[in-house]
């Protein structure tokens, strides 16, 4: 249903399908037409021109009625066309199912006969197929339909391979199903679509193949013809009489139009990361749309203010970020901790206008860096800023950093793209920030592609090239996530003397209490956009305000404290495309009361250390100075 | 009385760069011989990090992988896979990531209907009926199953995955990682729940993670795995308070923790060993403190170094 | 790198066997009898007895298919009965017209896909974008035989800019320029299916890499959105775009048999349809078998640029 909504929200798409479903028609209803004889040939009416009486589009050198033949070939060329298209995809898929689903030497001895049939450049195995079958239209299929069994076999392969080493197979598996049952039952259902993919992409390609066979005299023999052999037949008179080749290639083209625009509206409805949007482009900055600009404040190198951040899909409005005002100063840590959607991450990307967009927006508030508001600046300028002032240390090091390009290359680039120096200068300068962070054999190691270090390596050098520029502030996205914990504690006291050593200004996005603790002076802590405290690490961690906080970190088992049950927090965070009313958390909290819920909760306490909860744990001093 | 799950000398190693004819270029050692034994009723902990092992280990123990050497054998019985409907009864597997876990192109019901149909071969009335108790035990609501699993979060789809190996009714749970995915509030959820099913169930479980912290809250006895090895076994309490093996005790340092001072707790800026080419010995030595002679030459045995406490270490703590 | 390249040569020969038993096998097929074929109206029982024994014809297949083989490893094709020439020399002048055709062409897609694909992505949803979609979708739904065919009417026939067809002019020409004058318009029609499908994939591939995280990288780094598009991202997509172009120098190749036939051009296409049409057996296989040894010689060298591209790639 959804399948049919989507396909038809395509213009072109629907245009592709009606104008086909025009074609088809006639074609099904082409024996029960008043129609000429098409092959009845008239030697005194040849090459009449179209509109000519009785011959609505003219004659052809044997003065045969040209409609008639466009017809009859027209339904000819269909029926090759998509017989020979579902041939081979029912063949080519069957046996790409088997290989990529057993694996092992049975793919292996399957895939070398594909790859042996794909060596072929495709005409030759089809013109060997027919010479050695004879010419004629069902030969012409069979040679279509076998040289496409390779393409289908070892695209359905590909996904298969992928799908057989899922974790839900291996589930079926331990449910009790066979092979059998599982790929008719588990692994088929998720392959149809890519079938039916592959197959409205390629019935315009098969149907121009068989015409292409036809029209070198090696698919239908005379006096039936079909699309492409009237072409070939009309050849000889291109020049005296243009119109017999016009009609017939026109029509081969009207068809494969129509298919293929079908094809891509059919391509576009199933696949699902079109519909996620995962196919559009960034744009180079997040879009920017606000009604008014907070003045500024002059506090911290960098500040927040009311910052919002939303992603619009479709009709849906997702407020990940929803008004965040926080602010850092040089030579301090500043963590934002939170759950996953909680925001903290499109926070972090939002101050450098990082997000991708589409889908994302910001709408409301400003970001200050020395009192610039770097929300809506000028691409030009902000790109001056982006790793030149403030850099970023993103989380997993293995796809942030460019798979193709050595990584001495990439810190000299981040220097040269702000600094004229010598290629020379800047790659002495490289090799100097991998000893900054503690990489052995640092000249070596700058030569090394990113997949040949391992994950602690990596996060170094993703650490090197925030500082390649000696920036003021250095975000970090969750930057210690992705490795194990002894080689966290390695990357952590790396970032922690960087800090003192240079009074940078960080901004330490995390989920992980102890690191916070360990590392951050102050720390915001995040739920459905908001950040609901924010106070120096050690009040809030060890006199947390709001209910949510306390519960958070009671809930992170510690370790040398035994087995035991933790205590959890019931329910799940709120959708951030629709939240309550009052306070986000209040249906999960135990000190919910009933004026929780009716407005929106403001910040209370102190610049010190404030929450947003109006029944906080400990009491909010109002501010004392 | 038999012990729920015993391992002797089980291990695996992986081709690498298989060619068509011939040998393997290489061949990766990811489980080196390893002996243990499960009781019924309790917790194991398998604890390590990335690349360790831990995952082959438990993807051999349900029958996934092959294992090169060695023997399983369950309830006294010997590990026998050949069919899946009898197996399945037996040791069930609970996966990392809960979503991929589950077919997206089935609903829960159909799901949850699997291992019924094909474990129990159950008529349609059966099924409904004892998918509601299972259900019910894991506090999955009953609208839940006509839905799809991109409609869920991760605690969600993890309890389903929960509800699907307790509907196989083995008396054994694999636990690959089960929380590792999910967010600490709803972790501690699906923690508590796995506690009660336990008790309330009488089962056994295999809980593999990387995370030291919530090893210790849900485990009986803690297996640390190092480079493919055991290097230490002991209990629970005691491994990580006074752990034997310099690894363990690594480990135990390197977790943050509220309170304590950041430092790195080793000086030396040190990766694993090439799997494809491991240093002779134990292959802690070249990130180890206390490191001899001795332990670049000899592979150090597992060996008792306090009552129940088990360490493979030339010169232990 | 001189490993890896010795590595595939060796890779190729089993699958340089495996065509020529596929091309062997599926000539075994043609029914009816070549000495038949081949002496035409002298076709005595004595005289087709005799020619069967010395083409060796009256052997097993497969002593047939070594001999076959050995033959031709010795740059010994056999004789067409038809042009009553060797078909080494025939296959080796037709393939070099093919050569330039198809060469040219697959240059002029290579270069004008990627671009296309690359401006079509960084402006998705743009006007640009919206040309370029249009412009590859008529031009991968389009017969390239009747595309050369309205070429011809239009800018030979009406406007008299071109030559109508063939490779040289019969009269005074012969030399590079009248070639490149007879080259525009084939050269033109048979690229413009494979630029579209050049195209189509560099635009996908190109948009899949733009939102990679190493891209959002480049930004933080604040390299300029030029450098992001044609440096960074393009690089990535090729890793997906060269292994195509393999595939498309097939398509070319296969698409020139049409545009050899439209435009009169002597290249193997051409003979091959011919020598169907005519049963000229060994003119058949040996033309396809040595077109299909450079495809697969070619494939060698896009799996080496691909190697070049990647490091990742184990060479």
């Amino acid at each position: 249903m959804s399948f049919l909504r989507r396909l038809s929200r395509n213009r072109l798409g629907l245009l592709g399908l009606i104008v086909l479903f025009v074609v088809v028609l006639l074609a099904l209803v082409t024996p029960i037409l008043p129609l000429q004889d098409p092959n009845a040939t008239e030697t005194a009416d040849r090459f009449l021109r179209p509109f000519s009486e009785g011959h609505l589009l003219g004659t052809d050198h044997l003065g045969r009625d040209l409609l008639s033949r466009l017809l009859w070939g027209t339904r000819l060329s269909l029926t090759v066309g998509f017989a020979a298209a579902v041939i081979a995809a029912t063949i080519g898929a069957a046996i790409g199912i088997v290989a990529g689903y057993f694996g092992g030497t049975t793919d292996n001895v399957i895939m070398r006969g594909v790859d042996m049939l794909m060596a072929f450049p495709y005409i030759l195995l089809a013109l060997a197929i027919v010479a050695a079958l004879g010419p004629g239209l069902l030969n012409a299929l069979i040679a279509v339909a076998a040289v496409n069994v390779p393409f289908f076999a070892r695209n359905i392969r590909g996904i298969t391979v992928g799908l057989a080493h899922k974790e839900w197979v291996d589930a079926a598996r331990l449910s009790g199903m066979g092979h059998a049952r599982i790929i008719l039952s588990e692994i088929l259902p998720n392959v149809v679509p890519v079938i039916v993919i592959a197959m409205s992409t390629t019935v315009g390609w098969m149907i121009l193949e068989t015409a292409g066979l036809s029209f070198l005299g090696l698919g239908s023999q005379p006096p039936t013809a079909d699309l492409g052999s009237m072409l070939g037949e009309a050849r000889a008179a291109l020049i005296s009489a243009p119109h017999t080749s016009v009609v017939p290639g026109l029509m081969i083209l009207i068809v494969v139009m129509s298919i293929n625009l079908l094809g891509d509206g059919v391509r576009d409805a199933l696949d699902p990361r079109l519909r996620s949007g995962a196919l559009t482009r960034p744009r180079p900055a997040t879009m920017v749309s606000r009604k008014s600009v907070p003045k500024g404040e002059g506090r911290g190198i960098l500040a927040l203010q009311d910052l919002e951040t939303q992603f619009h899909v479709g009709r849906r409005v997702y407020r990940a970020v929803g008004g965040v005002s926080l602010h850092v100063e040089p030579g301090e840590c500043l963590g934002i901790i939170g759950e996953s959607g909680s925001g903290k991450s499109v926070t972090a990307l939002s101050v450098m206008s990082l997000v991708a967009s589409p889908p994302g927006v910001i709408t409301g508030g400003a970001v200050r860096y020395r009192d610039r508001d770097l929300v809506g600046m000028r691409y030009l300028d902000l790109r001056h800023l982006r790793g030149d002032r403030i850099a970023y240390i993103f989380q997993d090091p293995l796809a942030t950093l460019h798979p193709l390009y050595r990584v001495g290359d990439q810190l000299t680039e981040a220097i040269r793209v702000h600094h004229r120096v010598s290629g020379r200068e800047a790659w002495d300068r490289a090799i100097d920030l991998l000893r900054q962070v503690r990489i052995p054999n640092a000249a070596e190691r700058a030569n090394s592609y990113p997949h040949e270090m391992s994950g602690g390596m990596r996060q170094r050098v993703g650490i090197a090239m925030a500082l390649a520029n000696d920036p003021d502030v250095i975000i970090a996205d969750e930057p210690t996530t992705a490795l194990d914990v002894t080689v966290q504690a390695q990357v952590l006291s790396i970032l922690d003397d960087l800090r003192r050593d240079r009074g940078l200004a960080i901004v330490f996005i995390t989920h992980d209490f102890g690191v916070v603790a360990q590392l951050c002076d102050r720390v915001a802590v995040m739920y459905a956009g908001k950040i609901v405290e924010q106070g120096p690490t050690h009040v809030v961690l060890n006199d947390p305000a709001h209910p949510y906080t306390r519960l958070l970190i009671q809930s992170v088992p510690e370790l040398g404290q035994g087995r035991r049950d933790l205590v959890s927090i019931s329910g799940l965070p709120p959708p951030v495309e629709d939240l309550p009313p009052g306070c986000a958390f209040a249906p999960r909290c135990p000190k919910c009361e009933p004026d929780c819920t009716v407005a929106p909760i403001p910040m209370l306490g102190s610049d010190h250390h404030a929450a947003r909860c109006i029944h906080p744990e400990t009491p909010l001093r109002e501010a004392a100075e | 009385m038999t012990a729920a799950l015993r391992l002797t000398d089980l291990s695996k190693t992986f081709p690498v760069g298989k060619r068509l004819f011939g040998p393997p270029k290489g061949r990766v050692r990811a489980v080196r011989p390893v002996t243990l034994i499960v009781e019924h009723g309790e917790t194991l902990g398998i604890v390590g990090e990335s690349g360790c092992g831990k995952s082959t280990l438990a993807r051999m123990l349900v029958g996934l992988i092959p294992p090169s050497t060695g023997t399983i054998a369950i309830d006294g019985r010997a590990f026998d896979n050949s069919d899946p409907a009898a197996f399945g009864k037996r040791v069930q597997y609970v996966f990392q990531d809960p979503i991929s876990s589950l077919n997206p192109r089935k609903s829960i019901r159909q799901v949850m209907e699997a291992p019924l149909k094909h474990l129990h071969g159950m008529n349609r009335a059966e099924r409904a009926t004892r998918i509601a108790e299972i259900f019910d035990l894991v506090s999955l609501r009953q609208e839940f199953l006509e839905r799809y699993p991109h409609e869920f979060s991760g605690g969600q789809a993890q309890r389903i995955g929960i509800a699907r190996a307790l509907a196989a009714e083995a008396r054994i749970l694999i636990l690959d990682e089960p929380v590792s995915a999910l967010d600490v509030s709803v972790q501690a959820q699906v923690l508590n729940l796995l506690n009660r099913l336990k008790t309330e169930l009488g089962l056994t479980y295999v809980f593999i993670s990387h995370d030291l912290a919530v090893i210790e809250a849900v485990s009986d006895r803690v297996v640390v795995l190092y480079f493919g090895s055991v290097v230490e076994v002991g209990p629970a309490d005691a491994i990580f308070a006074r752990p034997r093996h310099p690894y363990t005790q690594l480990l135990a340092d390197s977790a943050p923790r509220v309170g304590r001072p950041l430092e790195a707790p080793e000086a030396r800026e040190t990766e694993l060993p090439d799997p494809l080419n491991p240093p002779p010995g134990c292959p802690f030595t070249p990130r180890c403190p206390r490191a001899t002679e001795i332990c670049r030459a000899e592979d150090p045995p597992l060996e008792a170094k306090a009552p129940g406490q088990l360490a493979a270490c030339h010169h232990p703590l | 790198m001189g490993a890896y390249i010795v590595k595939r040569l060796i890779s190729a020969i089993p699958v340089l066997l495996g065509i020529t038993v596929i091309v062997f096998a599926i000539m075994a097929l043609i029914p009816g009898d070549p000495a038949t074929a081949i002496l035409g109206s002298y076709a005595t029982p004595e005289n087709v007895e005799r020619l069967n024994r010395d083409l060796g014809l009256d052997r097993p297949a497969w002593q047939r298919y070594f001999v076959w083989l050995a033959n031709m490893l010795q740059g010994e094709f056999g004789r067409s009965f038809r042009l009553n020439r060797p078909v080494i020399d025939e296959v080796l002048e037709r393939f070099n017209a093919t050569l330039i055709l198809a060469g040219t062409s697959f240059v002029l897609c290579t270069i004008f896909g990627i671009l296309a694909g690359t401006v079509s992505a960084a402006r998705q949803y743009g006007w640009a974008d919206k040309a370029i979609t249009f412009a590859v979708l008529l031009g991968i739904s389009i017969p390239s035989f009747f595309l050369g065919m309205m070429m011809i009417l239009i800018f030979a026939v009406n406007l008299q800019w071109l030559p109508v067809s063939g490779m040289y002019a019969i009269y005074g020409g012969g030399d590079l320029p009248d070639l490149l004058w007879h080259l525009i318009m084939p050269a033109t029609a048979l690229a413009v299916v494979a630029t579209g499908v050049v195209a189509r994939l560099s635009r996908s591939a190109m948009l899949e890499v733009l939102r990679q995280d190493f891209i959002r990288t480049a930004r933080a780094k604040g390299v300029p959105e030029r450098r992001v598009i044609w440096r960074h991202a393009l690089k990535a997509a090729m890793v997906s775009i060269i292994p195509v172009l393999g595939i498309q120098a097939g398509f070319v190749l296969s698409g020139a048999v049409y545009i050899e036939i439209v435009f009169q051009w002597p290249g193997i296409g051409r003979m091959l349809v011919d020598a169907i049409l005519t049963r000229d057996i060994l003119l058949v296989q040996g033309g396809v078998v040595f077109v299909a040894a450079c495809y697969v010689l070619f494939n060698i060298v896009v799996d080496v640029a691909q190697a070049l591209l990647d490091p990742r790639i184990k060479t």
